[in-house]
């Protein structure tokens, strides 16, 4: 079996707020493969971001960690010191971009100026560059992402480049070091379809070029679709369903996927009325009992509503969560 | 043969910019450059492009938000700065997209919704009698009459806008992005009880988005807009079986789709942006991007002519 | 669950959240102790006084702070603490007014230039500019020339110089409200600008108001008792606090008490309003809000 880059198991995150207690992550399972282009999806409060905060354990106050393990290369991350994930993971073996990069690129110094510290901060020694080397590596950093004249670029302001050139200046300074994970949270969201197709091919180019693993976390089905290989759908805090992307929309298992693949318009069908997914996204503060989907799921049997269901796999590397394909238990519809 | 519904000609809308002590005006924004398509009685037609389009601003000098540099907009055949607002906006309303600020915090979300009426002064009991059948037709519950937007979610305030946009009984709806700040389940219900008013009502649909996938699923005829001109306007399965314009075709190629998880062919597109409508030069609006591009491009800009019946196209290469 | 049962608890769940908010800054917690406090002393004067605050009693004259007289006695032989209590009521209440008037004028005309915008709004700043450069003592000098002296020449004078700040704030409120998605919905609705001004822009200002006041009522007290002390605003007997310091200043050496304790009233009102000015300023602020 091939060793994973990144496994998360039994991932629980917390936000202790004021108005009670938000289990915003309950029982995350995950695990990528060096070289997978992976996709994570799904709809508001599922918790993919949260899992990417996670990650990098960059969970904003008051969220904190309480269960699980992060295996990254081997070394759980959730035991490693702050300064070890400082020095050693986060920017170096892990960099991520976000969706919006205004709130990630510093307004008051140019591209160039964050770059360099960024570089400096990554090296083994910060001292051994010189001006020109480091305005090199700032320039063949900017390249990479494909930035046109990237040495007028480094001399730029955030603000005055357009949404895309900013976003590939902060996938820039993530990349710099080559990252052996890379993390895209909505980083397509706010760009518009041909800009943002264009940082999905720089992804892509990444992944081949690099050999860079790319985490994909989305709200659109349509980009998993497109450059994943294999994707995770989260619902209210837990994975519902793990497999090649291909499986995912030929085949898919769990009754939320289902409803969600029928409920988005499509290029290639047309479709009468869209499938709705009765009820709502549940309060993650009082999450119902037992499967988090059963309110709205139409096959919803005794069991579901009392017990969570554990992760199966349905076929070689297709795993659901859901009662429905329990072997031990009721006849599979 | 009765007129279209809603006529748009020829128009533009330029915002000046304005630079140093005085003010002076140093050039304009050309956001909405030349545009001119019909829509026709019950018909939806979805008016589709990126940032910079003019979409958005176009959608806001149909509903007289803001008033054209140049150009005329027919309303039933009639020149509408003829026609006083409020009558105007009895039959012709709007719903915006909702991230949080389309509707009033502070207020309760029956005044809100029936404000229309109580501008026109409706009296108490007739306001919170059609604002309840109005909540009920889009699937709310009447006592949230006297409730605030903040305790309802994405979806039921997206809701909300629609209740307001039909409680003059308007017969045009200009829809600008109602789902784009949704979650894709919510999506689905929003834009089926959209379908179903429409027919229910009779009702003719403008709808502004991005996103080319439900256009697709809500729209008869598409409008594509770049830069502030219109590139192509097609019925909708013409526009897809047979695209004309490259633009059109960038469109299609950039939405991302299951399946085809090769690495497509870009076009070039490697890193290009999408212009300013400051500076423009003098030929077609696309020709920087265009993989067809001759010389002839860069000079003249095409006219938009009618190929095919309905089917509108402005490139030199389609003629 | 009805629908009032659960709009009650909605509401209520969040003032008992600002108030835990409030009160889990010590340094806003002072000031809403202190501020409750001195509305306490002022319902309760009469009450809580010990001796006609205007009874002159030639005999008594200097005593300092005992049991009887908690704050000693003045050049007069009256009460001290009997009159800083009555003068609560006097000091609170014109800085009140104050405020009702230049929230009042501010607003109106904040409102109307931020919301016209162009030209008018152009004027209308430069005028509060030019009021805004006037030093209100001057000011109230001559105002106190054309009306004479007394608590309304105060009142009148003071509020003419707080205006600008109330109309500068609304302005910037409205502004920024005005570009609001929900104002072009209400344009779409048929409201005209007064409708929209007073309905739509109007009730989102509040918040900021709020918070101005309760920072500004300090500095009224504190502004009333500066015309005090120049003879100009209250005149004897008024137990008023700003009075009550000019009359004790050239005691101030051996019968301190006369002045040092009005004046620890003024400086009591003025902090507690202030912190509690920052407490709800935190309250308000959305952004601090969590959960």
């Amino acid at each position: 079996m091939a060793d994973f880059l990144l496994e998360i198991r039994r991932l629980r995150t917390y936000f202790y707020t004021y108005a009670g207690v938000v289990k915003a992550l309950e029982g995350v399972n995950l695990r990528i493969h060096e070289g997978d282009i992976f996709g994570v999806v799904g709809e508001t409060g599922c918790g993919k971001s949260v899992t990417a905060q996670s990650i990098l354990r960059l969970v904003p106050n008051p969220g904190r960690i309480i269960e699980g393990e992060i295996i990254f290369k081997g070394r759980d991350l959730l035991r490693l010191s702050e300064e070890e994930m400082r020095r050693e993971v986060r920017g170096k073996q892990i960099a991520a971009t976000f969706q919006d990069p205004s709130t990630f690129l510093a307004p008051s110094h140019t591209i160039g100026e964050q770059l360099r510290d960024i570089i400096k901060a990554n090296a083994d020694d910060p001292k051994s560059f010189d001006g020109k080397t480091l305005t090199e590596r700032v320039v063949q950093a900017l390249d990479k992402v494909n930035l046109p004249d990237p040495e007028r670029v480094a001399g730029q302001y955030p603000h005055e480049l357009s949404g895309g050139m900013r976003q590939r200046s902060m996938i820039a300074t993530g990349t710099s070091s080559t990252p052996s994970l890379f993390i895209a949270d909505e980083a397509t969201t706010f760009l518009d379809v041909t800009i943002g197709a264009q940082i999905l091919r720089l992804f892509q180019e990444m992944n081949r070029r690099d050999g860079t693993t790319i985490l994909i976390i989305t709200h659109n089905l349509g980009i998993v679709g497109e450059i994943c290989n294999r994707v995770a759908v989260m619902y209210a805090g837990q994975v519902v369903e793990s497999c090649a992307t291909d499986e995912l929309f030929e085949e898919p298992m769990h009754p939320y996927t289902v409803g969600l693949l029928s409920a988005i318009p499509r290029l290639d069908r047309e479709m009468e009325e869209l499938e709705e997914i009765p009820g709502t996204i549940p309060n993650l503060i009082h999450p119902p009992e037992g499967c988090r989907f059963n309110p709205r799921c139409r096959h919803a049997m005794d069991v579901c509503r009392e017990a969570q269901p554990g992760m199966f796999e349905v076929f070689e590397g297709h795993y659901v969560s859901c009662h429905l394909f329990d072997e031990e238990g009721e006849d599979n519809e | 043969m009765s007129d279209p519904l809603l006529s748009i000609r020829d128009v533009r809308k330029y915002f000046p910019i304005r630079q140093g002590l005085l003010q002076r005006t140093v050039g304009n924004v050309h956001a909405v450059d030349g545009v001119s398509f019909d829509i026709e009685a019950v018909e939806a037609v979805g008016l589709v492009g990126e940032s910079g389009c003019g979409k958005s601003t176009l959608s806001r000098c149909v509903m007289r938000l803001i008033e054209p540099t140049s150009g005329k907009i027919l309303y039933k055949g009639e020149d509408v700065s003829g026609i006083p607002h409020g009558e105007y906006w009895r039959r012709v309303q709007m719903v915006f997209q909702d991230p949080r600020s389309s509707l009033n915090p502070r207020l309760t979300i029956g005044y809100s919704v029936g404000e229309p009426l109580i501008v026109r002064g409706a009296s108490k009991e007739e306001v919170r009698s059609r604002v309840t059948a109005l909540l009920e037709t889009v699937g709310m519950n009447p006592e949230h009459f006297g409730r605030y937007p903040h305790e309802f979610s994405g979806g039921q305030r997206q809701r909300l806008l629609v209740s307001k946009a039909l409680i003059t009984d308007p017969e045009f709806i200009v829809l600008d992005e109602p789902t784009s700040s949704l979650d894709v389940s919510v999506q689905a219900k929003i834009l089926n009880l959209l379908n179903k008013l429409k027919r229910e009502r009779d009702l003719t649909y403008l709808f502004v988005s991005h996103d080319l996938s439900v256009i697709k699923h809500m729209c008869d005829r598409i409008v594509v807009m770049y830069v502030g001109k219109v590139m192509e306007a097609a019925p909708k399965n013409e526009l897809f079986e047979e695209t004309l314009h490259p633009y059109t075709r960038l469109l299609f190629d950039s939405i991302p789709k299951p399946g085809t998880r090769h690495e497509r062919e870009m076009m070039g597109q490697e890193h290009i942006e999408l212009p300013s409508n400051i500076d423009l030069p003098p030929g077609c609006r696309f020709c920087q991007r265009c993989p067809q591009a001759e010389e002839r491009c860069s000079e003249e800009a095409p006219e938009l002519v009618e190929v095919s019946p309905g089917h509108l196209v402005a490139c030199h290469h389609a003629g | 669950m009805t629908m009032s049962q659960t709009e009650e608890t909605g509401r209520f769940r969040e003032l008992r959240y600002s108030f835990h908010l409030l009160l889990s800054n010590p340094v806003s917690t002072v000031g809403a102790v202190g501020v409750a406090f001195l509305f306490t002393v002022m319902i309760l004067a009469p009450i809580l006084a010990t001796h006609d605050p205007i009874a002159i009693n030639l005999t008594g004259r200097f005593l300092p702070p005992s049991g009887e007289h908690f704050f000693g006695t003045d050049h007069l032989g009256r009460d001290i603490y009997s009159r800083v209590v009555w003068g609560a009521r006097i000091s609170l209440s014109v800085g009140f007014i104050t405020l009702i008037e230049a929230t009042v004028i501010g607003t109106i005309i904040g409102l109307i230039a931020g919301y016209k915008g162009g030209w008018v709004d152009s004027v209308i700043m430069r005028i509060t500019d030019v009021f805004l450069a006037f030093p209100s003592i001057i000011l109230a000098l001559a105002v106190a020339a054309a009306l004479g002296r007394g608590l309304t020449s105060v009142m009148v004078a003071l509020g003419i110089t707080w205006w600008p700040l109330y109309a500068r704030l609304i302005r910037g409120q409205t502004l920024s409200v005005r570009e609001e998605q929900y104002i072009e919905g209400a344009r779409l609705s048929g409201a005209g600008g007064l409708r929209i001004m007073l309905k739509h822009i109007l009730p989102n200002c509040i918040a900021a108001l709020i918070v101005q006041i309760s920072m500004d009522v300090g500095f009224t007290i504190l502004a009333a008792a500066s015309m005090g002390f120049l003879g100009i605003g209250a005149q004897n007997p008024s137990p008023e606090w700003g009075l009550q310091c000019a009359s004790g200043a050239k005691y101030l050496v051996y019968q301190w008490w006369i002045s040092t304790f009005p004046g620890l009233a003024i400086f009591l009102s003025v902090i507690s309003f202030n912190l509690l000015g920052d407490g709800l300023r935190d309250i308000l602020d959305p952004r601090l809000r969590r959960g």
